[in-house]
This record gives structure tokens, sequence and C-alpha cells, in this order.
């Protein structure tokens, strides 16, 4: 019981945490089309624009400033980069970000280097939480998971509750009707565009500091990314918080379980040993094939459901 | 007649000369090793400690006139990258690699150095491996142009459960091992080990993750806790170990850690006090010995890179390839290699051996614990953290001998 809860809670933590570094580009793919693949680096600066605010300000400031920097970074891109290859269709655009994301990492190691930066976790989030039975919950845990739920409630007040959230779902589905009602449009692309990267970047605060905050950062969280979007539905923000918990969940238990496909032969009857054929692949266990599973499961959905869990979009 | 004779002796001097300006050169030895990503840290200081144990050894000109060089490479770690950048290091005319970061790429490497030296005579690497430790390559795939200056994985894991038996406190083990070669290989001989000394002891899990890059360990530390494990023994070196111990420091995990690594880059501070009593390591060398053999080096160390020296087999190695240099009075690898054959030196843990039938470095071992510093026997702290090691055992070589089944192909 004490390792189910405790591994329950790591896979919602772990999910909460995805969902805050994918809802960004859940937002930028509904409204814009546009498949960032940049995302991930965003992520990564703002794990370290906090890093560096941090040590000026303190890191509660800096959970703020960081984000903000980001999401201020994210529309002048829109605004210089994005806006004007945005004419030319799509694959350019995805281009342009794929580019994007190996120019953020390179400056990425020209300006902090190329190994890991010490981001300490503040003394008043060091320590345990509270204790389940024996096993300790640790504070910045619970910390993330506060941060994920006011984010993911702050976006869903804005979007549906304020005037701005109506104009950006209207310019979701209908952009030329919004456009000629007398709303900039392109404005509107930049702030999304802006505010998805903050998002990221507010992922990265908080993921740098749990974690580690070094270069390759990016790239390791990068395709975990997609997958979220994909399975929860492309462009749908209560299916990107389904898929993350689900990922989260599902990993943190894969690696707790040591099932094989030889062990359940084994229950059937049969035995595999070192002679059977094919014996590295029956002995493996779901602990050791855990970082593919989240793939398993985007190849699947693909198959079986395009639209994702959520999605509206057969396309 | 006498002509010639003035002819032949000009000729001779100026070979002489020429000989000697070559044999006083400096000697440039390429460190591949990673010095970005997750394990740079550790290829940085180990970069940073290569570096002055060859100031030292220029200073003090141990070597009779060559000057050592280190040039760093980053190979991120990949064998793949190693060997692109060994061809480099070929071109660059560069005759001597050092590497020690992944078992995975000492073996790719010591492949390609055997196969490049046999088709170019008079243009052969020598290879210093200064940390990989998977038993196999002094044994099936030992190599007449490596040589280990580390103990192997079986060395250390022979004097760790020896010690580890005597505790009557350990019930239950857990193995938790990068799934690599060294890994896999470590996770046997301690299944092996332990079922001759102790048998008594129940291995209640044998776990293999990926190398450099899990950075959650949260999920296996619950797994540990869950299978009442009070002693769990890794082979995991840089951030697969910091992060491992952080996670566990989290959770409040109270089993004890075993470890092969844990006095490398991170992990101290990952430690911190959670780690007191808890943890132990078994290594060639520990900064608070008997004696404090080699306080100079750690002063001099800490004071120009604000970091601890802890890779103390460059010390044997650069002591080793100076005596090397200086008894063979050339840099040329083929003569050195010969020189190293069953060559000893006097290091910091004591007279060392390099065994001539496989290469393999015979040396004491240490076990160490962590606790406060104290000032008498712990002396010296890693990171700041106002920990240190205490020596716990010293096992003189010949215990941590192991036979080797290598059949060395030496060059006609």
């Amino acid at each position: 019981m004490e390792f189910f809860l405790i591994s329950l809670l790591n896979g919602v933590s772990y999910g909460l945490l995805l969902f805050m570094l994918s809802s960004g580009l859940t937002l930028i793919f509904s409204m814009m089309g546009v498949l960032n693949f940049a995302h991930a680096s965003f992520y990564m600066l703002g794990a370290y624009f906090a890093y560096s605010v941090g040590l000026k300000v303190g890191f509660f400031p800096a959970l703020i400033l960081g984000p903000v920097l980001v999401g201020l970074l994210g529309a002048f891109v829109e605004r210089f980069g994005l806006r004007s290859v945005h004419r030319y269709g799509h694959v350019p655009e995805l281009l342009f970000t794929f580019g994007l994301a190996y120019l953020i990492e390179e400056s990425v190691k020209v300006v902090w280097g190329l190994a890991a930066v010490p981001y300490r976790v503040p003394a008043i989030l060091d320590g345990p939480l509270f204790t389940l039975y024996s096993t300790s919950f640790p504070k910045l845990r619970g910390f993330m998971m506060l941060v994920a739920v006011v984010m993911l409630l702050s976006v869903y007040l804005l979007l549906t509750r304020t005037r701005i959230g109506l104009v950006i779902q209207a310019a979701l589905t209908h952009p030329q009707t919004v456009e000629s009602l007398g709303h900039n449009v392109p404005r509107v692309f930049m702030l999304v565009f802006g505010g998805g990267c903050a998002l990221a970047g507010l992922a990265g605060v908080i993921g740098g500091v749990a974690f580690v905050t070094e270069p390759s950062m990016a790239a390791s969280v990068g395709p975990i990314v997609f997958v979220v979007a994909v399975v929860g539905g492309m462009g749908s923000l209560a299916g990107a918080f389904l898929a993350s918990l689900l990922i989260g969940v599902i990993q943190t238990f894969a690696v707790a379980v040591d099932w094989s496909l030889a062990g359940m032969l084994g229950t059937l009857g049969i035995t595999v040993t070192e002679q059977t054929p094919l014996y590295s692949l029956w002995k493996l266990q779901l602990a050791q094939v855990a970082p593919v599973l989240p793939y398993l499961l985007l190849v699947l959905m693909l198959i079986f459901r395009p639209k994702g869990l959520l999605g509206t979009r057969a396309d | 007649m006498k002509g010639k004779f003035i002819r032949a002796s000009a000729l001779g001097a100026t070979a002489a000369l020429v000989s000697f300006g070559a044999f006083a050169q400096t000697v440039k030895l390429a460190l591949i090793d990673p010095q970005s990503g997750l394990m740079a840290p550790v290829g940085i200081n180990q970069l940073n400690s290569w570096r002055y144990v060859a100031d030292v050894a220029n200073q003090k000109n141990w070597a009779g006139g060559p000057k050592f060089e280190i040039v760093g490479f980053d190979n991120k770690l990949s064998p793949q990258e190693s060997l692109t950048i060994l061809k480099q290091v070929i071109d660059q005319g560069i005759r001597y690699v050092l590497q020690g970061n992944g078992s995975s790429v000492a073996v790719a490497l010591s492949d390609a150095i055997a196969k490049h030296n046999e088709r170019n005579p008079g243009k052969e690497i020598l290879y210093v491996n200064y940390a990989a430790v998977d038993p196999d390559l002094t044994n099936s795939k030992c190599s007449y142009w490596h040589f280990r200056l580390d103990a192997n994985g079986d060395m250390k894991m022979e004097a760790l459960t020896s010690y580890l038996a005597k505790d009557k406190n350990v019930k239950s083990v857990y193995l938790f091992n990068q799934n690599y070669s060294f890994g896999i290989a470590l996770a046997k001989a301690a299944k092996e080990y332990l079922g001759r000394k102790r048998p008594d002891i129940k291995i209640v899990g044998d776990e293999l993750h990926p190398l450099a890059q899990i950075k959650d360990f949260a999920p296996y530390v619950s797994k540990i806790k869950a299978s009442g494990a009070d002693t769990v023994i890794t082979g995991n070196w840089g951030s697969d170990l910091a992060l491992l111990i952080k996670a566990s420091k989290d959770a409040g995990l109270t089993a004890n850690f075993y470890t092969l690594y844990a006095a490398t880059t991170g992990v101290p501070t990952a430690m911190g006090a959670a780690g007191e009593e808890r943890v132990k390591y078994v290594g060639y060398w520990n900064a608070n010995n008997e004696k404090f053999v080699g306080s100079d080096v750690i002063e001099g160390y800490n004071k120009k890179y604000k970091d601890d020296y802890y890779t103390m087999a460059t010390y044997t190695g650069i002591a080793m390839l100076a005596k090397a240099f200086k008894e063979t009075k050339s840099t040329d690898p083929v003569k050195v290699a010969a020189a190293l054959e069953g060559m000893k030196v006097q290091s910091l843990n004591g007279e060392v051996e390099m065994r001539k039938s496989d290469h393999q470095l015979q040396q004491p071992l240490y076990i160490a614990k962590w606790v406060k510093v104290n000032g008498k026997d712990v002396k010296y702290d890693q990171e700041n953290t106002g920990y240190g090691w205490k020596t716990e055992a010293l096992l003189p070589t010949y215990l941590a001998t192991q036979p080797t089944s290598c059949q060395m192909q030496r060059p006609k």
C-alpha cells in the first residue's frame, strides 16, 4: 500500500510537470497550427534564466521573472521570425522552429557552459513535506504539483472567463471573422505564442531545480512533449492534462514492475531458458523498457485513435 | 678515410642531437572523455587532475627531459564519437590516449587502437585506461596496447563483499546498476561473490537502468524501499549516483549504500548529512589515508581548481609514463609499452605493479565511510560539505589480486 501510494504520488507529480511542459505546445498548435519544435528549448531557457536571475533576486521572484523573460523572447520570435515565415506555409514554419531549437541549445552552451549549473533547491522547499507510513514525500514535489494546478486553473479561467480568452478561442476557429470584427489577430497570435513559451519556461524553472539544469535537458524532454500532445489530442488542453497524468503514472509504475514475457510464458507452463531463441527479448523486464512505453503508446494511439484522447480534429 | 670518419661521426652527433631533441620534446596525451552533458562535471574534474599532475611532473622533471601536455577531447560518453575523435588524435600525431569514463567507450577504443597499431607500424598508439573497470578488458578482451590503472570491477567487488560479509546486520541486498557492460558485469560478480561468502544474504533486487539518462530516480527508490533491502550495492557513477542518492534522501530511504564511486563529483553534495555513516565506497585510494600521503596534491589541486582531487590514477599514470620515458630514453609508444609491462612505481597508495600478463595494475584497495570531518583521521572534506571519508579497511595488494584469462598477443 505504501509503495502504491508513493508511486502514485510520484507518477502524478511527474505527470503534472509534463502537463506544464506540454500545455503551451498544445495551445500554440491549436491556435496557430504551428508544431513548435523549439518548445523544449524554451523549457530549458526557463531553467537557465531563473537560475541566473535567482542568483540576484532569490528563487521565488525568479520563478515569476524567468518565465516572463522566456515569454517575451517567445513573443519576439513570433513577431520577427515566425510571422514572416508564416506566409510560406506550415513546412517552413516547422523548419524554422527546428533550426531555432539548435540555435538555442548552442547559445546556452556558449553562455552557461557545457556542464550543469549548480541550481540549488531553496532551503524552504528542501526537506520532507509529509511522511506516508515510512516514506517521506519531498516538499519540492508538492510544490511542483501546486504550481501545475494553479497554472492549469489560471489558464482555464483566462481562456473561458476573460474577454481576451474569448477572442483567443474565437480566433482559434474563425480567424477571418474575428479579424473583420476589428481584433488584431496577428497580435493575438503573438500573445499566445509568448504565453505558451512562458508556460514552458515555468515548467523549466521547476524541472531545472528538481532535476538537473544542463544543455541537454531540452533534448531529453523534447520527444515526450510531442507524445503528450498527440496522445491527448492535438490542440486539446484537457486532453493534454489527461495524457500527461497517464504517461506519468504509467512510466512510474512500469519502473517498479519486474514482469517479463518469460515470466508470463512461465505461468502458462512454457519455460524459457537461455537456449530459447530470442532469449534477450523474452527476459526483458517491464522496468527496463519503461522509458520506451510512452512512445509505444504514441504509436498505438496513432494507429487506433489518430485524433487522440480528447482531440476534435481528425486531420 | 679520415674524411669519411669525420662525416660519419658528425652524422652520428647530429642524429644524437636530433634524437635528443626529439626526446626532450613535449609529449601530448589525448584525454578522450565527456566534457559536456550529465557526466561533464566528472570528466572536467579528471581533465584538471591529469593537467595538475602533469604540471607537477614537468616542474620536477620526472621524465628526465620530456614534458607532458594533456589535450582534452569531448566524446560525450559515446563510443561512436570516441572513434571519430581517435581518428582526429591520430591525424594530429598524438601517440598517447587517456580514457576512463565508460567501459563501453573503453572496449571500442581498445579494439580500434589494436587494429590501428597492427596496420600502421611506426605510428602505434598507447592507450592508458585510468577508470573503465569492466573486467573483460584485462581478460577475454585484453590487448597489448591497453594498460589499466584502476582496479577492475571484480577486484573491487571482491574487496567490497569481503568487507560486507563481516557485517552480520546485512540480511538483504539490492543490486542497482547501469545497463551496460560494466553494470552487468558488476551485478554478476556481486551475486557470485556474495553467494560464496555469505549464502544467507538474500538478493532482493537486481536492477539495471539506462546509463546517464534518468533524472528522476524517485520511482526506483520507492521500489528499493518496497523490497525491504537493508543494503544497496551500486556501481553507479556521476549523475546516476548523485541523483540516486538525492532521491533516496528525499524519500527517507535508510538502507546502507556500498558504492564504487561515491567520492566522485556531485555525489558528496547530494549526500550531505543524510549519507553520514551510511554510504561507503571501495577504491584504490582515500584522501584521508593513514599517513595522509598525497596531501600536497590535494591541497595544490584545491587551490588551483577549487575542487577535490580524487582520481589518483592520474598520479600513477604520469609516474609510470615518466619512469618509462626515463628508462627507455624515448617517448616512442612501442618502447614505452614494453617498459610498462611489469613496471613497479611508488604511487600515493604505496608500491603498485603493472602486471605483465594482462596489463592490470595491482594495488591495495581502501574501503571508506562518509563521516564528519574531525581534524584527526578525517582531515579532508569533500565539496565543502564538512563531511569526508574515513578509512575503514585497507586491503593489501595480494588480497585484491584476481586471476586472469588474458592470452596476451605481443607484437613480434
